[in-house]
């Protein structure tokens, strides 16, 4: 952990009756950086990403978030409303299922303007004009600002969900498989997408993937997990350029070439 | 009444009832479990409301008790003779000589005073109700005062109709804490809730809940900077008092569609005749 | 005497297959470099014996098993064999500029804006990137019609082009070209070599590789000899 440290984990331990999901796992991020985690499915990494965000308590090790006024809180200690209060402002979470987290029965600018709202925004054409503003960064027509999500295509709703997350400029976006279930079109898109916001807010964030493209484009630093141990980490091109350990040898050596 | 205690319920059931309301008073707005008994009339008909009535009832009480603002509907007139029947207490269909008023769905004309307990019978206590199913979820949305939904409820609103379409059961803000259901009263009567001198109890019987509003309490209509609250008014004038500042019924008086607004508060309507307002059909009584 | 900007001592690299039973392929041994400011070498030695190995090392992106490799960060040296990941982001931002082989399509992204943002991320204005960026482009050979396409559809020396804008941009003072001249013809092969003498006269320290031997001699100032280390075991 350094002076700077935005999120910082150690030896987070946490099993499901006698499956060790995480095995003692360190984790470290700083600000503006994307951290991926790859892996197969089972190897523990949407559970390391829900112990990171608090929402699952794990049976060992600890969370620390270093929070915008510099002071460094224990992610699972603090109070219910902190952590509340985090998730619905500095922090996000973009799920792979854009309808877990969007409300399907609200319009997009509702949607939108949601965590606006539980912010504090009380001024209704100002909400309106954000909520717009974030329709066209991420490439929606705001002519549908009024429309319900149900009408939207799968990609339509996953940039939905990127917009009403953004919106109140969180430091640290949890992302799980943010481009699972789309066609590899749309997928493209979404992450050059992911690519400039996140860029251009300077936004920190711990990204769950199974692919390793995504990973490619879209992180500086890799870590790669097993049986829930991070078996290896390092920048984005030594792990997949430069696999050392025989696990992240053969994830490299499974991929297809296009 | 032989055979029944003093105002029906048994003293150990109007303490319970009086702990919950006790706590209600202490933390304004929060909703307070209590266990409701069976009552002598069906869920909907005001079985919350009687059993806090029944609670803080004493022998030198004044009740009124009114149905949308009537003294005379079927409603009304059960539960007054019913107190009158089990607590003996006197009885009056005049807001300002009662000590207590248990309403259903409206609060008087005639500004309330510190000597007097409005009682409210209520539905459904949940503000976040349509929002959310989840009791377990609206607990700790109220715990932490998350009402970030209520807010969207009302914008989807504004997108949709260019107004907040909530005419009653309009959500308010006691004391700058908790998201609060005025129970069914129209959005028009929203204004008198806000710092009024009365003390006001919420019952819900089926829901199992009590809350109140102690008196001269902050009470806000949610609303946006840009789009503030603004109860609706009707589009004339009581057609028996003349009243223009009430809240009016719209009553269709024939086969041929012909209608006419009257005052709701019955009371409020006969005042002003004794004291010579007349409307277009008014007529002295 | 210009300063040494980067020096390796007694770099080892290999490679242990781990899908091949642990087997180790050692490819280099015992590597003692060093470029000055202003000076261009380039990496000698038959196919396979880890010139681009070599490279890579340099940039970071292969992590060494052994040895030293200084560069001059800052006005001091760091040992880039040894640096946590957030000092080679620093180093590679502001000292360490790396033109591969191949450009590594982003999609949607305008190729213009690849170019530019290689310059903004060394802390240039977005407009003034955008105007040399363009500058650059042209002087490469990419047309201006092109410049607010993605390099996806380009063909290959077209990208190449684009790869090679983006590397020299940013004015770092020490750059790794892996075949800059390779698919590329006279003309823009001339435009090349032209930006390579320019980034010595400006002082960048060089290490490259290319198998033009004509390209080579024009601009090289020495060849640093990459020896086999299969054939030497």
């Amino acid at each position: 952990m350094t002076v700077d440290t935005l999120l910082s984990a150690r030896g987070l331990r946490l099993s499901f009756g006698a499956i060790p999901a995480l095995a003692g796992v360190d984790v470290d991020l700083w600000p503006g950086e994307i951290l991926a985690v790859v892996g197969e499915s089972g190897s523990g990494k949407t559970t390391l990403l829900n112990v990171l965000c608090g929402r699952l308590a794990p049976d060992g090790g600890a969370v620390w978030y270093r929070d915008p006024s510099g002071r460094l809180a224990d992610v699972h200690a603090m109070p219910a409303p902190t952590l509340r209060q985090l998730h619905r402002s500095d922090w996000g979470f973009v799920r792979q299922d854009p309808r877990e987290s969007l409300r399907m029965g609200v319009s997009a600018g509702g949607n939108v303007g949601e965590r606006l709202m539980a912010a504090g925004a009380r001024h209704y054409g100002q909400i309106r004009a954000t909520a717009t503003e974030w329709l066209m960064r991420v490439e929606i027509d705001p002519a549908r600002i009024d429309d319900l999500p149900r009408s939207f295509s799968g990609g339509m709703l996953q940039r939905l969900q990127i917009a009403r997350t953004l919106a109140t400029h969180p430091r640290l976006v949890f992302m799980d498989e943010p481009t699972g279930g789309l066609d590899v079109s749309v997928q493209a898109r979404l992450l050059d997408l992911i690519r400039g916001l996140v860029r251009d807010l300077g936004i920190a964030s711990v990204l769950v993937t199974h692919d390793l493209a995504v990973a490619r484009l879209l992180a500086q630093r890799i870590a790669v997990m097993q049986r829930g141990l991070v078996v290896e980490t390092g920048l984005t091109d030594q792990v997949l350029d430069d696999p050392r350990h025989p696990y992240t040898q053969l994830l490299v050596s499974s991929v297809l070439q296009a | 009444m032989k055979g029944y205690n003093f105002a029906y319920l048994d003293e150990q059931t109007k303490r319970m009832i009086r702990r919950a309301i006790l706590k209600a008073v202490a933390i304004p707005g929060h909703q307070i479990p209590f266990g409701a008994r069976e009552m002598p009339l069906p869920y909907g008909w005001g079985t919350g409301g009687i059993q806090v009535t029944a609670a803080i009832l004493g022998a030198d009480d004044v009740l009124k008790v009114i149905d949308q603002g009537a003294d005379d509907t079927t409603n009304a007139v059960s539960i007054r003779r019913f107190f009158a029947a089990t607590a003996g207490v006197r009885t009056t269909t005049r807001t300002a000589e009662a000590s207590v008023i248990q309403t259903r769905h409206r609060i008087p004309e005639t500004p309330l005073t510190e000597a007097q307990i409005l009682v409210y019978q209520v539905p459904q206590p949940e503000p976040l109700y349509r929002l959310e199913p989840s009791r377990s979820e609206t607990t700790q949305m109220h715990a932490l005062a998350d009402y970030g939904a209520m807010h969207v409820k009302l914008y989807e609103d504004i997108a949709r109709w260019g107004q907040v379409a909530i005419s009653y059961d309009y959500p308010v803000m006691v004391a700058g804490r908790y998201l609060t259901s005025p129970s069914p009263i129209p959005a028009f009567d929203n204004p008198k809730l806000h710092r009024m001198p009365a003390l006001q109890l919420f019952g819900a019987g089926r829901e199992k809940r009590i809350y109140a509003i102690p008196p001269y309490t902050d009470v806000r209509s949610l609303d946006f900077d840009d789009h503030p609250f603004a109860p609706p008014h009707a589009r004339g004038a009581c057609a028996l008092c003349g009243a223009t500042d009430a809240y009016l019924d719209e009553v269709v008086i024939d086969d041929r569609g012909r209608r006419m607004f009257v005052c709701s508060d019955t009371d409020h309507c006969a005042t002003r005749r004794d004291a010579g307002h007349l409307g277009a059909e008014g007529v002295a009584p | 005497m210009p300063p040494v900007m980067l020096r390796t001592e007694a770099l080892t690299k290999g490679f242990t297959l781990h899908l091949q039973g642990g087997l180790h392929i050692p490819v280099l041994g015992g590597i003692a470099l060093a470029v000055a400011a202003g000076e261009c070498v380039a990496l000698g030695g038959p196919s396979g014996a880890g010139k681009s190995t070599l490279l890579r090392c340099l940039y970071g992106t292969y992590r060494t098993e052994g040895g030293r490799i200084l560069v001059r960060h800052r006005g001091a040296f760091l040992d880039l064999a040894a640096a946590d990941p957030r000092a080679i982001l620093a180093v590679r931002a502001e000292t360490l500029g790396y033109v591969s082989q191949f450009l590594r399509v982003v999609p949607r992204v305008p190729a213009v804006t690849i170019v530019a943002e290689a310059a903004i991320a060394r802390g240039m204005a977005a407009e003034a990137a955008r105007e040399h960026a363009a500058a650059l482009l042209l002087r490469l050979g990419v047309p201006s019609r092109l410049h607010g396409l993605p390099p996806a559809t380009f063909s290959g020396g077209e990208q190449q082009r684009v790869n090679l804008a983006r590397g020299f941009i940013a004015d770092h003072p020490i750059l790794l070209l892996d075949e800059p001249t390779a698919s590329l013809d006279a003309a823009n092969r001339d435009a090349v070599l032209g930006l390579i003498r320019e980034a010595k006269a400006r002082g960048a320290a060089i290490v490259t590789i290319m198998h033009d031997t004509a390209a080579r001699d024009a601009v090289a100032d020495r060849l640093f000899p990459v020896p086999p280390l299969q054939d030497a075991a």
